[in-house]
């Protein structure tokens, strides 16, 4: 049911041109079917999934070719039916030109579904669905790529106020949230129910920018079908980054997530709307994420909405777009935060929510940088409440303790700053450097430490070896001797007071506590694990070198 | 290629200095109607001047003239040395203003975006500690023929029949100097300089500044924050003092239309280069810029005290900024972070 209710606002923002009409004009295509897929193992936050394919194997559609490395993986699976060509190193659609192993499956064409079961979640324990839709690959499909089955948890309260679905989609061009509100309400909003079980959530707000009335209308018409009065459906003024998460809840909900807090803390969570799609999905159809909507626009005849089979390359997806002959690039989400891929030829992934096409008429390049005013405009325009330009000032001068006391990492790397700074400072980039040098720095400290450690442990064993053989040598040599001179010695000692007594038994019962102190904190992680757990810890140690001797190769190709 | 965003707001330093520019009219509009054309040529040279030591410092510096020529930020500071020097200072008074403004205040300190003290405020500093007498010879209000004010700025000088004491100096001057009992209702009823509000012409060239002002306001290039506060500190102090001893101390109205009030107010304090950046901090800065120019005006010993007040709170504006930074996102309140 919709309702007016007290909306909360954000600091900062912008309002760019939408460019959003477009891709809104036809319905939601089925893309055309690949002659080949690529799907890399790694397509969301956490380990790396196994192959569990070979070269050779019949896949058919939904079959799971990559298994979860660990709770915080998500599972991969076969887009379509076919053979496993082989599983091997692929340019992935990143910005670095990095390549990753990926499944390559030639399609046979029958599109033949592997079995499929819904899941009674309301039989099995929370666990076994989360370990369900971990093996279904359901991962939010907002962006982030973040494992689902992770977020589907009530929290320390074992339950929570409010669900919020994120249908915002804030950033100019991208309508793929938009296409699936307006088509496939119904089952989004199955999702959506699903997920309020799980989460033992009160309320379900979903979010949407006003400026899709469509989206709006169907969602509450859905809503109205549902005939539940939990699930609410919200306008929100159109503003980007409306769409952020936490920006999200704060219109929504008046709550301001504190740093370093999560969002269940305080009862909420967020999901992406494509997101409740895919559980929906998982959950009643039993089917794997393997497909899902993507916004092809920009430099193209005619813009439109797909839904596309993972792995299918960013190539034979905007074809059928008729893609302008100026075109120079391809890029992987909005305009405000999207990522420039290596060249056209690599797969679309869960993380793939727009396939933006563009020329250098469209994006011009950006006017030569000029020096920082301080005009201020960009901490009016920055939604985290952020000094934009001082931390520009201290990432350019390799000041990153001095930016990062100026809050670096609460920058979500929105662009506001950088769309309306008049000095043309491609601030964001700054940022990117300083968050990375700043990881690199502690990467490289972590390893002195170890190295470090490593030295003084050589040193004071060698010490100890040493004054162990000359105790030796001296007892064996000297041994009355020394006999001799220790009585002198206790013999001369004057006789302990009383409080002196009771004060050396303190420190030395103190320091009895400290060391059994320390030897129970060290067995936490790597003591009291079972003969299996080991096996398993080793299995898992092997496979991330066997992944690291393969992309090694790569890896050096890009130095 | 560059990285996202990839567009961009069509927004441009050149842009906000063009707007500036074009805010200072109404006030040099009205300049010229009582106070003659002289004020016209002062910016005409001021600017070449200006351009050409621009475009100097950047050759010596190795930077793309053309570029930062065109930015506008030389031409700014330009128009502010000549609308705050005397129309009729000779012409290398404003030429060494210029200099001392765009070689020494801006460039010597790294140029456009780097000066920590606002250039044109420092051209005026030092002439006026250099020649306080050229300094303070401003023409008579309504008196506009424009032959003898060009002799007055390119010589032969013949100054007597055109000059007269600037509100602010003549009132100043007449409570320190003349004898103990000149109260400042007596000083104001009996010389020419005095009008309605403020000073005679001066009121209402204030009042086009603060056209102007607004106009900055609505283009959103400065925020409500400095001139909110220095025209409230100004007008809370001067009202004050006023009370307590209205023989003494003149009232706010006067303060607030004479000398540099409004264009400071709306100009000068607002350069985002040299001020501070934070929404308290900027309160903050314009306050103390503002009672120090009340105290320099009604204790000491030049006439207008907004230069030095300027540069006094330019050095403070980095501690003041430190010290003000405004709440981050999740880092506002303890606890749930509900509202």
């Amino acid at each position: 049911m919709s309702a007016l209710r007290q909306l909360f606002r954000f600091n900062g923002g912008v309002k760019p041109a939408y460019h959003k009409e477009a891709s809104t004009t036809l319905p939601i295509a089925v893309a055309p079917a690949p002659t080949r897929l690529v799907i890399p193992l790694h397509q969301s936050i956490g380990g790396p999934p196994r192959p569990l394919v070979t070269t050779g194997d019949r896949v058919l559609k939904g079959q799971r070719i990559g298994g979860a490395d660990g709770n915080v993986s998500s599972a991969v699976h076969a887009s379509t039916s076919g053979t496993v060509l082989g599983v091997e190193m692929r340019l992935m659609p990143h910005t670095s030109g990095l390549s990753a192993l990926c499944v390559v499956i030639e399609p046979d064409g029958r599109d033949e579904w592997m079995e499929r079961q819904p899941f009674d979640f309301h039989a099995a324990t929370p666990t076994a669905t989360r370990d369900y839709l971990r093996d279904a690959g359901v991962v939010g499909l907002g962006g982030a790529v973040f494992p689902s089955h992770l977020k589907l948890n009530a929290g320390k309260q074992g339950k929570l106020d409010t669900l919020v679905l994120n249908g915002a989609e804030c950033e100019p061009f991208i309508t793929c949230d938009d296409a699936l509100m307006r088509e496939r309400a119904d089952a989004l909003l199955k999702g959506a129910a699903i997920m309020r079980d799980m989460l033992a959530a009160t309320r379900v707000l979903v979010g949407i920018e006003d400026n899709k009335p469509e989206a709006i209308a169907a969602m509450e018409a859905a809503a109205a079908r549902t005939g539940d009065d939990s699930i609410q459906v919200v306008a929100v003024p159109t503003r980007y980054p409306a769409g952020g998460a936490k920006q999200l809840i704060r219109v929504l909900t008046g709550i301001e997530v504190p740093h370093g807090e999560r969002s269940t803390d305080h009862g909420v969570q967020c999901f992406n709307v494509g997101t409740a799609h895919a559980i929906y999905e998982a959950i009643a159809l039993g089917q794997p994420l393997i497909s899902r909507i993507i916004t092809v626009a920009g430099n193209v005849g005619q813009a439109r909405n797909y839904e596309v089979l993972f792995g299918t390359s960013m190539r034979d997806l905007i074809a059928p777009c008729a893609p302008l002959p100026d075109t120079d690039r391809i890029i992987m989400g909005g305009p405000m935060m999207g990522f420039l891929m290596p060249g056209d030829d690599v797969p679309v992934v869960k993380a793939t929510n727009c396939v933006l096409v563009g020329s250098r008429a469209l994006f011009p390049p950006p006017p030569p940088e000029m020096p920082c005013i301080r005009c201020g405009e960009c901490a009016k325009a920055c939604p985290a409440d952020l000094q934009p330009f001082e931390m520009y000032w201290f990432s350019r001068a390799r000041m990153f303790g001095k930016a990062q006391e100026y809050h670096l990492f609460d920058c979500i790397e929105c662009g506001c700053c950088a769309y309306v700074c008049p000095s043309r400072i491609p601030l964001v980039d700054y940022y990117r450097f300083a968050k990375s040098e700043i990881w690199a720095r502690e990467v490289d400290k972590e390893a002195a430490d170890q190295a470090r450690e490593r030295y003084e442990f050589r040193l004071l064993r060698e010490e100890r070896e040493k004054q162990e053989k000359a105790a030796k040598l001296a007892a064996k040599t000297a041994a009355g001797r020394e006999k001799a001179a220790a009585a002198l010695a206790e013999a001369e000692k004057p006789a302990r007071t009383p409080e002196e007594e009771a004060k050396h038994a303190l420190i030395a019962a103190a320091l009895e506590r400290a060391k059994a102190q320390k030897a129970q904190v060290q067995p936490e992680n790597t003591g009291d694990l079972s003969p299996e757990q080991q096996a398993e810890i080793a299995a898992i140690e092997a496979r991330r070198a066997e992944i690291r001797e393969q992309a090694k190769p790569h890896l050096r190709q890009d130095d | 290629m560059n990285n996202s965003p990839y567009f961009l707001k069509p927004a441009s330093v050149q842009s906000v200095m063009l707007r500036v520019l074009l805010a200072l009219l109404p006030g040099i509009a009205v300049y010229v109607w009582f106070f003659g054309a002289a004020v016209l040529v002062q910016i005409a040279l001021a600017s070449v001047t200006a351009l050409l030591a621009e475009a100097a410092m950047l050759k010596l510096r190795g930077k793309p003239v053309m570029m930062f020529l065109g930015d506008g930020s030389a031409l700014v500071t330009a128009w502010l040395i000549a609308l705050t020097f005397p129309p009729i200072a000779p012409w290398w008074l404003t030429v060494v203003g210029v200099l001392s403004a765009i070689v020494v205040a801006k460039h010597l300190y790294g140029g456009l975006g780097q000066n920590p003290f606002n250039p044109a405020m420092v051209a005026f500093a030092l002439m006026i500690v250099a020649y306080p007498s050229l300094m303070s010879q401003w023409p008579a209000v309504g008196f506009t023929d424009f032959l003898p004010q060009w002799h007055a700025i390119f010589g032969p000088r013949q100054l007597d029949a055109i000059t007269m004491a600037t509100p602010l100096d003549a009132l100043r001057t007449a409570l320190h100097t003349a004898d103990a009992r000149a109260t400042v209702a007596g000083v104001l009823g009996s010389q020419a300089t005095f009008g309605n509000i403020g000073g005679k012409g001066w009121e209402w060239v204030a009042a086009g500044y603060f056209i102007g002002g607004i106009y900055l306001l609505q283009q959103r290039i400065i925020t409500w924050h400095m001139p909110a506060a220095f025209l409230a500190t100004l007008l809370v102090v001067s009202s004050g003092f006023a009370l307590f001893d209205p023989t003494r101390f003149v009232g706010p109205s006067f303060h607030l239309f004479t000398g540099g009030a409004m264009l400071g107010a709306f100009f000068i304090v607002t350069d985002p280069v040299s001020g501070c950046t934070t929404p308290r901090g900027k309160l903050i800065f314009a306050a103390g810029i503002a009672l120090l120019t009340w105290i320099i005006r009604t204790f000491g010993a030049y006439p207008d005290g907004i230069a030095f007040a300027v540069l006094l709170m330019n050095i403070a504006a980095p501690l003041i900024d430190m010290n003000t930074q405004p709440p981050v996102f999740g880092h506002k309140r303890k606890g749930d972070g509900r509202p």
